[in-house]
């Protein structure tokens, strides 16, 4: 906090950054990918993963494997570590940690809201949020009928409270609604982590703020792409970015106001980091700009590891994870449906 | 056996028709003599020949584990034996798949049954506490309304407003009926929650009652046993009704009906408890077929799990065979030891005549420049010595083998640091209390100390019969001296004393009266006296140094032997005899200085014959000298070990350089000979081995190992000093606790004291002196052999042998359970 934070580190925080780079140590290589991607069926893969950190949860499962047991396991891999790491952190990497599953809190509500108004099951809708982000009365969010009543009732416990600040209305749900709720939501909740980090300092600071920024340019840019052709007016649109950043203010400014993917690109092609980015994608083209994203983020994540003594390491392990169970779940499902030849497509290799 | 050069060792190659190739691999398993190499490390495993049978057995291996889950489960059941036995695999897997269905179906129906079966207890338990709560309720409804009347009317009416409930009872305390509830069972842990939840949900208008359930109930949906409460909620509205149910099935909350009258509550409380007796019969006979279904599992499951393992192990290995796929055989490579070849070829026609085969499978040597796996047929004695060396690195090929002179030089050094024969006795008893009980612990699973002390039980015996005997010399039994070999030959200088009550014993000392000296070990008078520190001292300085300098010798004959061995002369003439020359020429002359000190009972200083044999070796000795011709010998060995250093420096590396300059020419002329085909297939296995050359590199290697060799002699000769310090270490210390604590008691008449002074010293004695000395003399043994000794000879950068064998397999199935 006051510089020499490497000195006293390992106080606290050494063993579990000893933990989090073993764990680093585990995700799949280019190498296992390679493999993967030969795999002829479902068993296959089982049985190449059977090698890695994720044996252990796949041993038990009967032979008929589906996707979605892969993926379940892999999570719970996630999990178990992520647990396993905030049961053993103090303060204040256990904040820190904390924080990492707010994003997953934020999808969960607003997967559950959305799956009431289409007058799902709940249970089902249970089933499919993402553990990271559960919290006790998640459950209690289907009687919720408007926002006001969303939060008075059910978030008001949760850590997600002050982030609703912005979001009250009595205004009775729709997927509207519920979208520019997400996004509002997820402002509030990168704004505050960011200025968690900063009051970190050190390292920490240095990094984090770095890889949040480039979240927060990205979920500007998605929103933007994203409300292309929409309701939404510019003004509220202007209201979702994170008042951080490399684009704010003027890349803001300037997103707000762009009608195409075009116009997008070419605010974008004025910032230099995300220039290499767009670079990638021909003209017209958004279908990929997810995977390029993906890849920069990874590339960031893996950085994060370069350096020691601080706390990024943690929330790039957890990103890592998810960005590999992505990748499962996409060689599971190509092998799967026989989609071989588009398997390459969707992977992003992490080493 | 031979312990002093590892087996000698041939990469076979075993060519085998693919029909008994199983067959062979299990009976080679049985054998298990054989190393077998990875063929296809490139493929990755489900891309192998036999992955769909790997994966077979790891779907049985799944099931078995299921099953043992579920015998866990269960507990102890009375193991039925079945008279059919499964030996074929494919009945197994089908048997396997079976028992799992039915397992399976028994276990679905018997959670249906279990959970109707809580449902049941819940809604019992609610009929039991509900009463109880309308009763209560009411009670409170008419405190609550007494209450308010006490307060302020206006105050009461702002905080309770919310409470429509109440104002209704104000307004109609009788009419029940207006008011809708919801009875229930909910988890004690969500239960604040849930009433918070309640509460926002409905805007206080609604009151909960709740009742805690003293047993732990079990959950319907889970199954598991959980804290629960019962509640009551009253609330108005049938909207209220609907966000109150969807509360309660967020909240895994069970509802049941729960009658007002009393008379319907009596007839429902029958029927519950009927129905969960009738209940109770069905679930028992379940569990009883589940249980009997289990006993004929549990009884061959350890059995089946063994044959799965091992048949998965077979295919495992099978899969590090290349296939031809055209001549229907399978290859395999494999290390196995020169003397086991008749053995293995027995096995091999064995197994070629019991699977029928027509053809035998081809056994032949393969020559390559690969070097072998290092292979020890170690025993149970042997083998935790061999432990001992492999722990700093698995010797290469039949390089001369520390381990067989460990056997006893390791215990000995110990000893020498660990003397006292009295804690020698205490460590005997332990190392023989574990031989004695060898079998009844080996069958078992012990802790992580107790292995490690287990393991080593043969190590500790010979540590504690040194000790006894090392104990013997200092003349220790927990620092109590005792004159056991005859007569001391000191006495008092008052005549008229004994020893015991001698005054100046400490002080001015003892004089001697007998010509001969006291006949084993060290006098036990000296105990206590003033010449007790500076004789030990130096009787265990020079003993040291004379221990250090013969086992460092030895060292260094031991690479000659290696040299030897291995044809290499340069390594004798300009590695092993500078060396020998160095050590020698200081400190070998040094040991001789001792000795001749010893026998002659002179006094010269021996420090200043060593320092100024250096600084001025020229001038005259004076009264340090020792023998005719001190002087010339001096001048001669520092000569000698001057010479030495360079010696072993450069000749060396020039030789090495001399040496390949002339095959490189050789190898350009030479390419004619190889015409014949065999010589160019060896020649393919040479080049890939092709050596470069880089002068300079050897010389840098060179250059650090003569450094390390000169300054090592040093460093070493002091290191080990270590034994002196320990074993004076070990002395006072227990000196201290037997005069500091056990004589202290002593002295007062007071049983009690004199009790718990022995009881710590009994504890010191334990803790300290025979747990932590133990392993602080282990550990400075153990280094004086990894470092002082073995970095003389010793290269350790070999491979260990490890044969596909199915007993390994046999010890992870213990492991895993």
């Amino acid at each position: 906090m006051y510089g020499f934070e490497a000195l006293y580190f390992n106080v606290d925080g050494g063993y579990l950054e000893a933990i989090v780079r073993g764990y680093r140590a585990g995700l799949l290589t280019a190498a296992d990918y390679n493999n993967l991607c030969q795999c002829e069926s479902l068993d296959d893969v089982k049985m190449h993963l059977a090698a890695t950190d994720y044996g252990p949860y796949l041993a038990n499962e009967p032979s008929p494997l589906h996707t979605t047991t892969i993926v379940e396991k892999c999570t719970q891999k996630l999990v178990d570590d992520y647990n396993h790491m905030l049961t053993q952190a103090t303060e204040p990497l256990s904040t820190f940690l904390e924080y990492i599953s707010y994003g997953h809190m934020i999808d969960n509500v607003v997967l559950i809201v959305t799956g009431t108004l289409h007058e799902r099951d709940v249970h089902e809708l249970l089933e499919k949020c993402h553990p990271l982000g559960m919290f006790d009365s998640i459950a209690t969010l289907a009687v919720a009928q408007n926002l006001r009543e969303l939060y008075r009732l059910v978030l008001v416990d949760t850590p997600l409270a002050p982030y609703f600040s912005e979001c009250i209305t009595s205004e009775d749900l729709d997927d509207m609604n519920i979208e520019i709720m997400r996004n509002t939501l997820y402002k509030a909740y990168l704004e505050d982590f960011y200025r968690f980090c900063q009051k970190l300092g050190g390292a920490t600071a240095t990094i984090m703020c770095d890889l949040l920024a480039f979240e927060a340019d990205r979920r500007a840019v998605d929103i933007t792409i994203n409300s292309i052709g929409t309701e939404l007016t510019r003004d509220d649109r202007r209201k979702l970015y994170s008042n951080f950043g490399l684009l704010y203010p003027y890349g803001h400014e300037e997103l707000a106001v762009c009608d195409d993917f075009d116009q997008v690109r070419g605010t974008m092609d004025k910032y230099p980091p995300y220039q290499s980015i767009f670079a990638k994608l021909s003209f017209g083209e958004s279908q990929m700009l997810d995977k390029a994203f993906y890849e920069e983020e990874v590339k960031r994540l893996c950085q994060a590891f370069e350096q020691q003594f601080h706390y990024a390491v943690f929330f790039a392990y957890i990103r890592l994870r998810e960005q590999e169970t992505r990748n499962l779940m996409w060689i599971s499902e190509c092998v799967a449906q026989n989609q071989k030849s588009r398997i390459h497509d969707g992977i992003v290799l992490i080493f | 056996m031979d312990l002093f050069r590892s087996e000698e060792m041939v990469l076979v190659q075993l060519i085998m028709p693919a029909e008994s190739a199983h067959d062979t691999i299990t009976y080679l398993a049985e054998l298990s003599l054989l190393q077998f190499r990875d063929l296809n490390p490139g493929k990755s495993p489900f891309q192998r020949t036999y992955a769909n049978q790997v994966k077979r057995y790891a779907e049985m291996s799944r099931k078995l584990r299921f099953f043992h889950d579920q015998v866990a489960k269960a507990g102890k059941l009375a193991y039925r034996p079945i008279m059919e036995n499964v030996t074929n695999l494919d009945e197994l897997d089908h048997k396997l798949g079976d028992l799992e269905s039915e397992l399976l179906e028994i276990n679905a129906n018997n959670d249906k049954l279990q959970s109707s079966q809580s449902e049941l207890m819940e809604l019992k338990l609610v009929l039991q506490n509900g009463a109880t709560l309308f009763h209560s309720t009411r009670h409170l409804e008419n405190g609550q309304q007494l209450q308010s009347v006490l307060d302020d009317p206006s105050l009461e009416e702002s905080v309770s407003r919310p409470l429509l409930l109440e104002q209704e009872m104000q307004t109609e305390p009788t009419k029940h009926g207006r008011l809708g509830f919801i009875t229930g069972v909910v988890p004690k842990v969500k239960a604040l929650s849930f009433e918070r939840i309640l509460f926002r949900a409905t805007r206080g208008n609604m009151y909960l009652k709740q009742a805690p359930i003293d047993e732990l109930v079990i959950d319907p949906a889970t199954g598991e046993k959980v804290e629960k409460i019962v509640f009551v909620v009253f609330f108005s509205g049938s909207r209220a009704r609907t966000k109150i149910t969807k509360i309660c099935e967020a909240f895994g909350a069970n509802r049941y009906p729960f009658p007002e009258e009393p008379n319907r509550l009596w007839q429902m409380k029958s029927e519950v408890d009927e129905r969960l007796s009738e209940l109770q019969s069905t679930l028992d006979a379940g569990i009883y077929h589940r249980n009997n279904v289990l006993n004929n599992i549990g009884y061959s499951l350890e059995k089946w799990t063994l044959m799965v393992k091992k048949e998965k192990a077979v295919y495992h290995t099978l899969n590090m065979l290349s296939v031809d796929v055209t001549r229907k055989c399978l290859v395999a490579e494999a290390w196995c030891p020169v003397s086991a070849k008749p053995k293995i070829q027995d096995a091999l026609q064995r197994a070629a005549y019991d699977s029928n085969s027509q053809v035998n499978t081809i056994f032949q040597i393969l020559y390559t420049k690969e070097s072998p796996p290092t292979f020890f047929e170690t025993n149970k004695f042997t083998s935790a010595f061999q432990e001992i060396v492999d722990a700093y690195g698995v010797g290469r090929y039949q390089e001369a083998n520390p381990g067989c002179f460990t056997i006893i030089t390791f215990p000995f050094l110990f000893a020498v640091m660990f003397g006292d024969w009295g804690h020698g006795i205490a460590l005997l008893l332990a190392a023989l209390y574990l031989i004695i009980n060898e079998k009844k612990f080996g069958s078992k699973q012990l802790g992580d100390i107790m292995n490690m002390a287990y393991g080593g039980r043969y190590v500790i015996l010979l540590m504690a019969i040194f000790s006894i005997y090392t104990g013997f010399i200092y003349n220790e039994f927990f620092s109590v001296p005792f004159e056991i070999f005859g007569k001391s030959a000191y006495r008092c200088r008052d005549p008229s004393s004994s020893i015991a009550s001698c005054m100046d014993a400490s002080t001015a000392g003892l004089i001697k009266y007998s010509t001969t000296p006291y006949p084993f070990g060290v006098d036990p008078v000296w105990h206590g006296s003033r010449s007790e520190l500076p004789f030990l001292n130096s009787m265990k300085m020079k003993m040291s140094i004379l221990l250090g300098i013969a086992q460092m010798n030895l060292g260094i004959v031991l690479s000659y032997f290696n040299a030897k061995f291995f044809h290499s002369a340069i390594d004798i003439w300009y590695q092993f005899i500078p060396q020998l020359l160095f050590l020698n020429a200081l400190f070998g002359y040094l040991s001789f200085l001792i000795i001749l000190k010893w026998c002659q009972g002179s006094k010269p200083d021996l420090y200043h014959v060593m320092i100024y044999m250096f600084l001025s070796p020229t001038d005259d000795l004076g009264e340090n000298q020792l023998f005719w011709g001190q002087r010339p010998v001096q001048i001669v060995l520092v000569l000698l070990a001057l010479v030495a250093v360079p010696w072993m420096l450069l000749p060396k590396p020039l030789t090495l350089r001399k040496q390949h300059l002339q095959k490189a020419r050789g190898q350009a002329y030479g390419v004619l000979e190889g015409s014949d085909t065999e010589d160019l297939d060896k020649g393919k296995e040479y080049e890939v081995e092709g050596e470069e050359f880089e002068f300079s590199e050897v010389l840098v290697h060179q250059m650090i190992h003569t450094i390390e060799f000169v300054l090592g002699a040093v460093s070493n000769t002091a290191s080990y000093l270590r034994l002196w310090a320990l074993s004076l270490a070990h002395a006072q210390l227990s000196a201290v606790f037997y005069d500091r604590v056990l004589l202290f008691a002593w002295e007062y008449s007071n049983p009690v004291i004199r009790l718990v002074g022995l009881f710590v010293f009994a504890a010191c004695t334990v803790g300290v002196l025979l747990i932590m000395e133990t392993l602080s003399a282990f550990l400075h043994a153990l280094r004086l052999h990894w470092v002082e000794f073995q970095n003389k000879f010793y290269l350790g950068d070999g491979y260990k042998f490890h044969p596909f064998s199915f007993n390994t397999l046999s010890q992870d199935y213990e492991d895993d359970t």
